[in-house]
């Protein structure tokens, strides 16, 4: 039985700087981690494999051949077994076609009982994909996870955080989860896990190791298209107000007092 | 190199001018033998270097589509969010802008109004400028589940065949509207912070920050119906109710099938400390590492109850535990886009300039005067907020 | 600098930095502020498998060495040199059994320590027995098939926390220093307690408490090597031992100096970043050539020891001393480039003082450290 882990690696920091010379965009001494939300996903499958007998936690991420560094961190918290999903033929690819793709990858490693993502991608901020998957492979979802309560191997548990608080919802297995950042508090990996990380050979799989139809892969898989990029205008100055705290206090009530009384 | 890559550089018209290496957002591109090439592992597609290439030198090729015919589908679609029988105010910012974007496409504008007993909520969104209200009432839809909401409103879409559906990027939103897509192989943009037509396609127009909003993207979906995108709260101006509109409500009913779900709703609790929606809140008040400790946090809440706003927080002080984690604004937090968000003693990490940036007027008080915080601030006070908080929160009482 | 570590210890390294980093940092303040036992701290020690960094395979140890040992020490002390010294402190008490114990001892022991389940704790020092080992107070009587010990021993770090205790004991007083036992203590011992944990200046994160000893029945299948080994092992264990507090010191060097470099970038005076001037810069280098200094210092010795040297007496004492005047004089200058800012307790640096000081007291005084380096030398001198 498997518990899978969808993860994504991502930019450091989502602040891509723009040379004000050129204006093109500054990457360099940008580091790539895991998707801080999918941290919390790593921790739930490790913790549920825990509480489940035979569980094996088996990472999946769909990248460019460096997210294998992902991965091994990953396998270095403990789970089990990773995959890698990168083929140029996936270039291009929406959230639609990511789904898509990632649903294939599950089926292929088949007799999973839970799938576990973070609930959204820190530089995408979509928190599509989860849902996206759970669609394709015909399971229910509960979305925004905040507590397991109980879980077995046919059924679980789980408090579904709302805008109010939470809803408590109880859910066949297969399904997935995608899950929220008080959930729990990530483990640091350990040192026999990174030992055995740096060992581990990570299968990649393309397009063809997962058996899909191609059209629905990669930029022909995605309906949405990205037809312009641009920088948007930068926010006007501001303005300092100085003086004295209750010279600028004043000073601010009267600038904010519009927008306080409308 | 196989051709039928889903980019590619013409090698005959690259000048190697490197224009498009700068351009790139994913570093995909490198210069070699002064010829662009492009790293498909990396590339996303974006359309960034077609974009800047003077020489057309990058070509974006999908396969040969035919040209669908698409005409019969029509009108913009609002989801309207209820919960406990109450039309969610996203729904009124929805239906301001899909008002606009159906006169601009010359189209109906329609909610969808899912819920129990809630005939009388459909004259709300006609006077908030639905055209039609298309309502399905059951008791099995009196709260939020995944999968009978996903099952409903994909029936309501094949059978009335819409233009474009917009739907807020709400907890339910964003879980329910995802699953529609997928089901019914529509492209989707989440978080629009602006939504258009296209003048001569009459394609929406969906844009969107990428990367933390330090570039924005304009997506389509052109061949794929409904053209479906999420927005968030406070991004578009709710339309105002003119109680004299006119329009129609249609009546649906499914079979039992419809409204099964694997999934169980049971029960909804409500917390009382997550009862202030930072992400709904028109004023925040946040305070940040500068407050030193625990208790002076009560200087931030009375400023924020002197305007009737929220109280926010930077992830500093909600990991030092002066406040909980439902007030964090920022990356790992919420994203908030309020008319006014004054900032106390939070000297502005990227990551918290990601979360709140976008708000209209923003007050930064901090004693540092090099915090970045200032950078994004519509008024900055240079001081100790200690003393500037008080006296604002006197003017305001 | 690069010391061309090995893979593995850059894992340490990287790891330990890590934890230091995301786990103990952020408690740090708080901890010093109560003075309680960071028992959270030492869960995700045993969880990231680094108790164990210096314990052989085969008793479920990484296999490392004094170096891996000061690699960590140092990272983790520069999250908090409190807080980490539990950890350190587990070193110095396990020390005994990994150099003289029997298969039978390391067994028992040894993998207990290596998997973070227990703590261990050294008791050597008496209130009147600091320095002067030889004129240990507390007894150990032969009597049948147990020793049975009475005393009081003074300042043990992890004391009351710690589950196994090495403890240096009277076997026979009329032969002094010869006469002195070494012997391995469970916590459920009858007969063993605990005084009240001290008020300390600084590593406040640490528990230090009188360790009593009242009719405390030993097996003697507990004695370490043999009796009257008991005060070679004391030597023994602070030879490769005090690497490890020079690699504290290191830790809190380090911290003192990276905290002072975004500080004064930071700070701005007379219109610009007080780094832009000379005297701070000048403070700033020589911090960073000390502390470079220091850890070059106690890598070599620790690479030494490693290597199965014999007489280490002196480089060890070496890298003590130096890396722990270091600490406490870069501690120093860092609360002076803060400022007033630097006396406060909402800034990171006056603890660091605090913290550092000790490191020049504790496992021999630097005096102490100085005369044993001399003596070192003379040796060598006459030898030739």
């Amino acid at each position: 039985m498997k518990i899978i882990v969808l993860i994504k690696q991502v930019p450091e920091t989502t602040d891509v700087r723009i040379d004000p010379e050129t204006n093109t965009l500054i990457r360099e001494g940008v580091d790539s981690i895991i998707n801080p939300f999918d941290m919390y996903a790593i921790e739930e499958a490790l913790r549920v494999k825990e509480r489940l007998e035979g569980a094996k936690v088996v990472v999946i991420s769909m990248g460019p051949p460096q997210a294998v560094d992902a991965l091994k961190e990953a396998l270095s918290m403990g789970c089990d077994e990773a995959v890698l999903l990168s083929d140029r033929k996936f270039a291009g690819s929406d959230t639609w076609a990511t789904s898509y793709t990632l649903a294939q990858a599950i089926k292929k490693i088949g007799d999973y009982r839970l799938i576990f993502c973070g609930k959204q991608a820190s530089d995408g901020d979509t928190a599509q994909v989860g849902p996206g998957v759970s669609t394709h492979l015909d399971i229910p979802q509960v979305t925004y996870v905040k507590h397991i309560e109980q879980i077995d191997t046919h059924a679980a548990k789980v408090e579904r955080m709302t805008e109010e608080g939470y809803d408590i919802i109880e859910t066949p297995l297969p399904a997935v989860l995608t899950v929220v950042k008080e959930i729990n508090e990530p483990r640091l990996p350990s040192l026999k896990g990174k030992m055995r990380a740096k060992k581990a050979e990570i299968p990649v799989w393309g397009a063809g190791d997962i058996s899909c139809d191609e059209d629905k892969i990669g930029l022909d898989g995605s309906p949405t298209r990205v037809v312009k990029i641009f920088t948007p205008p930068p926010r006007e100055g501001g303005r300092i107000l100085t003086g004295e705290p209750d010279e600028v206090a004043k000073e601010l009530a009267g600038l904010i007092k519009d927008i306080v009384t409308g | 190199m196989a051709n039928n890559d889903a980019i590619r550089v013409l090698n005959d018209k690259c000048t190697g001018c490197t224009l498009c290496v700068k351009v790139c957002p994913f570093g995909a591109i490198t210069m070699e033998e002064k010829k662009a090439v492009i790293n498909l592992m990396k590339c996303t597609v974006c359309g960034a270097c077609v974009e800047i290439c003077k020489f057309k030198a990058i070509v974006i090729q999908k396969k040969d589509e035919e040209k669908i015919d698409f005409s019969h589908h029509k009108d913009v679609w609002v989801f309207s969010e209820q919960k406990k029988g109450q039309v969610q105010s996203i729904s009124f910012e929805l239906l301001g802008k899909g008002r606009e974007l159906a006169d601009k496409l010359g189209a109906r504008l329609c909610a969808v109004l899912l819920g129990d007993k809630i005939e009388d909520k459909a004259k709300d969104l006609i006077a908030r400028g639905a055209d039609k209200v298309y309502l399905v009432n059951s008791p099995k839809l009196h709260v939020y589940q995944d999968e009978p909401y996903t099952k409903v409103l994909v029936e309501l879409i094949k059978k009335y065949k819409p233009e474009v559906v917009l739907c807020g990027a709400t907890v339910i939103g964003r879980s329910l509207i995802s699953r529609v897509a997928v089901k019914i192989g529509a492209g989707l943009t989440a978080d629009c912070t602006g939504l258009d037509i296209d003048p001569d396609e009459k394609l929406l127009l969906q844009t969107r920050p990428a990367f933390g909003g330090n570039i924005m993207a304009t997506i389509i979906s052109p061949n794929t119906r409904p053209q479906m995108a999420t927005v968030r709260h406070k991004v578009m101006a709710e339309a105002e109710p003119d109680a004299k509109r006119k329009g129609v409500i249609i009546k649906e009913e499914f079979p039992e099938d419809v409204y099964t779900s694997r999934s169980i709703l049971i029960d909804v609790v409500e917390e009382i400390e997550a009862t202030i929606n930072i992400a709904e809140a028109d004023i925040i008040v946040s305070g940040g590492r500068g407050l030193r400790e625990k208790e002076n946090f009560d200087i931030i809440r009375e400023l924020a109850l002197a305007l009737n706003g929220a109280v926010g927080a930077s992830r500093s002080a909600v990991d030092a535990d002066w406040i909980p984690y439902s007030h964090q604004v920022g990356q790992t937090g919420k994203t908030v886009c309020p008319k006014l968000y004054i900032a106390c003693g939070i000297s502005g990490q990227i990551q918290h300039l990601i979360g709140m940036k976008s708000s209209d007027v923003i007050v930064a008080i901090n004693k540092d005067p090099d915090a970045p915080i200032f950078s994004v601030a519509t008024y900055g006070i240079v001081g100790d907020l200690f003393k500037v908080v008080p006296k604002l929160t006197q003017y305001f009482k | 600098m690069d010391y061309l570590l090995t893979e593995e210890q850059q894992m340490i390294k990287d790891l330990c930095h890590r934890i230091a980093e995301e786990k103990i940092k952020p408690v740090a303040a708080e901890y010093d502020e109560s003075g309680e036992f960071p028992w959270p701290i030492m869960k995700i020690f045993a969880e990231s498998d680094i108790c164990g960094i210096y314990i052989p395979e085969k008793y479920g140890g990484m296999g490392g060495g004094i170096l891996e040992l000061a690699i960590a020490t140092e990272e983790l002390c520069w999250g908090c040199g409190g807080i980490s010294l539990a950890f350190a402190a587990t070193g110095l008490g396990t020390f005994p059994i990994l150099l003289y114990g029997n298969e039978e001892q390391k067994a028992k022991y040894l993998p207990e320590v290596a998997s973070g389940r227990k703590l261990a704790a050294f008791a050597l020092t008496e209130a009147e027995a600091g320095s002067d080992a030889g004129s240990i107070k507390t007894t150990a009587k032969k009597d049948g098939d147990s020793y049975i010990l009475n005393g009081t021993k003074q300042w043990i770090t992890n004391g009351g926390e710690a589950e196994i205790y090495t403890v240096v004991a009277m076997t026979n007083k009329a032969k002094g220093a010869r006469g002195a036992s070494a012997f391995i203590v469970d916590k459920d011992t009858p007969g063993l307690s605990f005084g009240k944990k001290e008020n300390k200046m600084g590593i406040r994160g640490s528990a230090t408490r009188e360790v009593i000893f009242t009719d405390c029945r030993v097996p003697k299948e507990n004695l370490l090597g043999k009796e009257g080994l008991g005060f070679i092992v004391a030597m023994k264990t602070f030879d490769s031992s005090r690497p490890g507090v020079a690699a504290q010191a290191l830790g809190i060097a380090q911290r003192a100096l990276d905290e002072s470099v975004k500080y004064a970038h930071e700070r701005r005076q007379f219109g610009t970043s007080i780094s832009s001037f000379q005297a701070i810069q000048f403070m700033l280098a020589d911090m960073a050539i000390q502390v470079e200094a220091s850890r070059a210092l106690i890598y070599s010795a620790a690479r030494m020891i490693d290597s199965g040297a014999k007489n280490i007496a002196k480089v060890s004492a070496m890298s003590k001393t130096f890396a722990s005047d270091t600490a406490m004089k870069v501690t120093t200058d860092a609360v002076q480039i803060f400022g007033g800012y630097g006396y406060m307790k909402e800034y990171p640096v006056e603890k660091l003082m605090r913290d550092a000081k000790i490191t020049q007291i504790y496992e021999g005084t630097n005096q102490i450290q100085r005369g044993v380096i001399a003596s070192a030398l003379i040796k060598e001198a006459l030898a030739k």
